[in-house]
């Protein structure tokens, strides 16, 4: 922030898994989450383990995410909106959710 | 050539707006060549100038990057030209497919709008550039999939656009010429790089050093990054390897260790670095899903192209690191040649090579150099060594190292594709894109980039056409072009 | 080892797709010999056999009445098959479109992973003595002076054998050729579509239109898609079925995935929303009647044929190693082997 001279505009608030976490505009929800020191937001389908960012750019779909309710985001490829509900995703995270 | 476009004027889709698309869309459309550049990204740069969100107000990005002036002059060039109607540009554009018409009556550009991927957009054109860039490479390891463990590019690729770091102590591990500016990066930005690890030998650095110094600016590059790294006191053990990274919800530490002259890890040279981090990555592959599914050739893992930047597809054109890993110089170079190659035969010209001899000059130059360094920066020999069985290898599908050995042994496998086929292993959401190399080097067999007719997972609603589809025929109903001119 | 039509393949073990005759009985004698090797221990697991039923589908009355009289005959053969009605489908399967006239439920249709299928049964045979010669291409088939079959030249030796059995699949006729034989296998090529990973039991059986029967039974060149939608063990759901006959043209075909999506989409509305996350394709080894050729070439005295199977290739692939194993060691067949003779198109001028 200090090393590019960030003056960001001012800061909004979105949930993850229920916990209020400030969010700069323009951060996608990965950034969002590590800024606020969360590093897993998934479990895995098979032996249930926990994942989070792996590539960064929209390559390996590790950082898979619930957001208001829709399973699969990547997490760091969508941006952070004000009052968004972030969930961990669990598995497939289709049970119970919308598709896509 | 005039500012206003004439109506018929010959049209490209551009894919990908990192270097190599941004000096072809620049030279093309200075050209008379109408241009379409889709991208995926908020902001053009590609993952070299990824620019840091708007929102942020980031008043000198330019602290993170280097060859800035570059990137000023592309970022001038591409307002400009959007100003002027000659380019548009597409941002939000995930481009799952590029269709052949059917009666040569030139390409369909098929994309998904916005991060969730689900409206689609169709973008027609006479030809089409391929400029789809690389992504790392990573060789698995006990603990790779913990959370904390990110690719290098990643690392960097998180802190560049949305300014964060993954943690406060982070190790640096791998291969490439990537680790250094990303261990730069993470320093200056804050983080304590607790080791730069880096698994090439020097020897073979002296061995090649007479082809290396043929190439002062880079090696002068790499002796600021060295200096930085000095500066910021990183700890840089070189011939070593990450062996291990240890921790249960996330990484607290990992092992690394000293390698032999053969590449196997040095027994008893092992050490614990605790860090929250680990940054890691063995290099780029290139992105050559749109190219393949068109039919075009690869020359190993990347676009065969000729000196024109043609694809031996009729209308495609390949620039940048989608021809093969060489970093943004050399795909601006190929960008350029491309993007003149374009505006001459879209109007039935053979373009003149002395327009761009000295991008051609370049482009051999580089070629020749990232040669050298792809053996210079070379993965421990015997990897595989340190792959336990219960290694998970495909993060997707959570396929462990035993079924993929299993699956060669016992049940005979002798090919990457009957690897997959029994194992699941690259066939999940990635498919394949993270865990290919490192399948192929465990089950013994040669790495063969897959085919993937879909670049990116399509709604299953958008392939059936019940969701309305958006067609960006001409530049009239695409996005303000005063927009562009604000970033 | 199964990278040709084996490994693009959804390991359909059907006898509902299936009009009576000798190709319904050498499905019910395979479906049968399936279920042996599955109880075998730790195989149905390790092959992801499953007994999932086959739904099929009508959406106009017209097409049920058709379905009802294919059905009628099916049981007649020994097939079981429950008439479902409309209001019944959804219990069946919950994500199925409403509004479907009615359907009929074969409990016999099964399942397996085909890839992991053939290197399991590979692996068994190893046991009890065969060996495999991987990366080897047949150059040519050995024959005496009298024309007998006497072993095969490859790209890696010699082998000798007084008996060679053609199961080359799709490439069929290329190696009867090779014996002097002709046998007229052509490419019927096919798409499917996989989807991201899915709750089990999202899709739970094999359900499909009823139009996919007649399909399967056409000649024409063109193009033809039904909709067939299946889940899997894994977790993704495939979508299939398209067939052309074009040659080996590998080049991807994006108005035939458009076609499986939308047909699937009409099934199941909600896999709109589901992502397709990746294509493939393959090729049926297509023969002018859609019947296999199985059993001794009588052209070549030595040479046996088990190929040509179309789509149902894992299906048919147990009866007819069953019935070419009984002809080999000269015991009398289970099945008359008359239907599937293969040079049975020589007396029809082809």
């Amino acid at each position: 922030m200090e090393l590019v001279g960030a003056r960001p505009a001012p800061a909004f608030t979105v949930t993850f898994d229920g916990r209020s976490i400030a969010v700069l505009p323009g951060q996608t929800i990965a950034a969002a989450l590590w800024a606020a020191g969360i590093t897993s937001w998934r479990t895995t389908r098979g032996s249930g383990e926990p994942r989070g960012v792996f590539c960064g750019i929209g390559v390996c779909f590790d950082c898979l995410v619930t957001v208001n309710g829709r399973a699969n985001q990547r997490a760091c490829l969508v941006r952070a909106e004000a009052g968004d509900v972030i969930r961990t995703q669990e598995g497939t995270g289709s049970d119970g959710q919308q598709h896509g | 050539m005039g500012s206003s476009m004439a109506e018929g004027a010959p049209h490209v889709a551009v894919v990908g707006a990192g270097p190599a698309g941004l000096a072809a869309a620049v030279a093309a459309a200075a050209r008379g060549v109408r241009v379409t550049l889709i991208d995926s990204a908020a902001e053009a740069g590609g993952q070299f100038y990824r620019q840091p969100a708007a929102g942020l107000g980031a008043r000198r990005p330019q602290a993170l990057h280097h060859q800035w002036r570059t990137w000023e002059r592309l970022r001038d060039g591409l307002a400009a030209h959007s100003a002027g109607g000659r380019i548009t540009h597409l941002t939000d554009h995930h481009v799952w497919f590029v269709e052949r018409g059917l009666q040569s009556d030139g390409f369909t550009v098929h994309a998904l709008l916005g991060p969730e991927q689900e409206q689609p957009v169709a973008v027609h054109a006479d030809a089409v550039l391929l400029a789809t860039g690389g992504y790392e490479k990573v060789l698995p390891f006990p603990g790779w999939t913990l959370p904390g463990v990110v690719t290098a590019g990643g690392a960097q690729a998180m802190l560049k656009s949305g300014l964060v770091l993954p943690g406060r102590v982070v190790v640096v591990a791998g291969t490439g010429p990537l680790l250094m500016p990303v261990a730069v990066g993470l320093a200056a930005a804050g983080a304590e790089v607790a080791a730069l690890v880096e698994a090439a030998d020097p020897k073979v650095f002296v061995r090649h050093a007479r082809a290396l110094a043929g190439h002062p600016a880079k090696l002068a590059e790499g002796a600021r990054y060295a200096a930085e790294l000095a500066r910021h006191r990183v700890r840089v053990r070189v011939h070593h390897t990450v062996v291990a990274a240890h921790g249960s919800d996330r990484v607290e530490a990992v092992t690394v260790a000293a390698l032999d002259g053969d590449g196997c890890v040095r027994p008893g040279s092992e050490r614990r670095i605790p860090c929250d981090t680990l940054a890691v990555g063995h290099g780029m592959l290139p992105h050559t899903d749109l190219a393949e599914a068109l039919g075009c050739r690869l020359d190993g893992p990347g676009v065969a192209v000729d000196d024109e930047q043609r694809t031996d597809v009729p209308g495609v054109w390949a620039a940048g690191e989608t021809t093969g890993i060489g970093g943004a110089v050399l795909s601006l170079a190929e960008g350029r040649i491309a993007g003149l190659s374009i505006a001459a035969r879209l109007n039935s010209r053979t373009p003149d090579a002395r327009s761009y001899e000295a991008a051609a000059k370049a482009r051999t130059g580089l070629r020749e150099f990232f040669a050298v360094l792809g053996t210079v920066y070379d993965p421990p020999a015997h990897w595989t060594e340190q792959v336990t069985d219960d290694t998970v290898v495909c993060r997707c599908e959570e396929v462990p190292a035993s079924a993929i050995r299993q699956a060669a042994g016992e049940l005979g496998a002798g090919d990457v594709r009957t690897v997959k086929l029994l194992t699941r292993a690259g066939m999940g959401w990635c498919q394949g894109r993270m865990c290919g190399p490192a399948v192929a080097g465990l089950a013994g067999c040669e790495f063969q980039p897959s085919r993937r007719p879909f670049a990116r997972p399509v709604p299953l609603g958008v392939l059936a056409g019940t969701n309305f589809d958006r067609h960006h025929t001409d530049s009239t109903d695409s996005t303000d072009p005063t927009e562009e001119g604000s970033s | 080892m199964a990278g040709g039509t084996t490994g693009a393949g959804e390991g359909n073990l059907l006898v509902s797709d299936k009009e009576p005759g000798p190709e319904l009985e050498l499905a019910l004698l395979s479906g049968r010999l399936w279920a042996d090797i599955a109880a075998e221990p730790g195989i149905a697991k390790a092959v992801e056999y499953d007994l999932k039923g086959g739904l099929v589908v009508a959406s106009g009355t017209d097409g049920l009445a058709g379905l009802e009289v294919l059905a009628g005959g099916q049981r007649a053969a020994g097939v079981e098959a429950v008439a479902v009605g409309a209001d019944q489908l959804r219990e069946l399967e919950p994500k199925l479109a409403e509004g479907l006239a009615g359907g009929v439920l074969y409990p016999q249709d099964a399942q397996v992973m085909p890839t992991l299928a053939a290197a399991h049964v590979v692996r068994l045979a190893r046991a009890v003595g065969a060996s495999l010669r991987t990366g080897w291409t047949v150059m040519e088939v050995l024959r005496t002076g009298a024309g007998a079959v006497r072993g095969v030249r490859t790209s890696g030796g010699e082998i000798h054998a007084p008996a060679v059995v053609n199961a080359a699949g799709t490439w069929g006729g290329e190696l009867a050729a090779l014996a002097g034989a002709s046998l007229p296998v052509l490419p019927r090529r096919g798409f499917v579509l996989v989807t991201e990973p899915l709750p089990p039991r999202t899709v739970r059986h094999k359900v499909y239109a009823a139009d996919y029967v007649a399909d399967v039974a056409s000649d024409s060149a063109a193009l033809q898609t039904s909709p067939v939608v299946e889940g899997t063990a894994a977790g993704p759901v495939l979508i299939g079925a398209s067939r052309e006959r074009v040659g080996f043209d590998r080049a991807f075909s994006l108005p035939v995935a458009r076609a499986l999506a939308a047909g699937a989409t009409r099934l199941f509305p909600f896999l709109e929303g589901v992502r397709a996350m990746r294509a493939y394709l393959g090729f049926r080894p297509y023969m002018p009647d859609h019947l296999p050729a199985i059993g001794p070439d009588a052209r070549v005295p030595g040479l046996f044929h088990a190929c040509g199977h179309e789509g149902a290739g894992i299906g048919l692939a147990t009866g007819t190693g069953h019935l070419i194993a009984q002809v080999l060691s000269e015991k009398s067949p289970d099945l008359d082997l008359t239907p599937f003779r293969p040079d049975r198109f020589l007396e029809e001028g082809l």
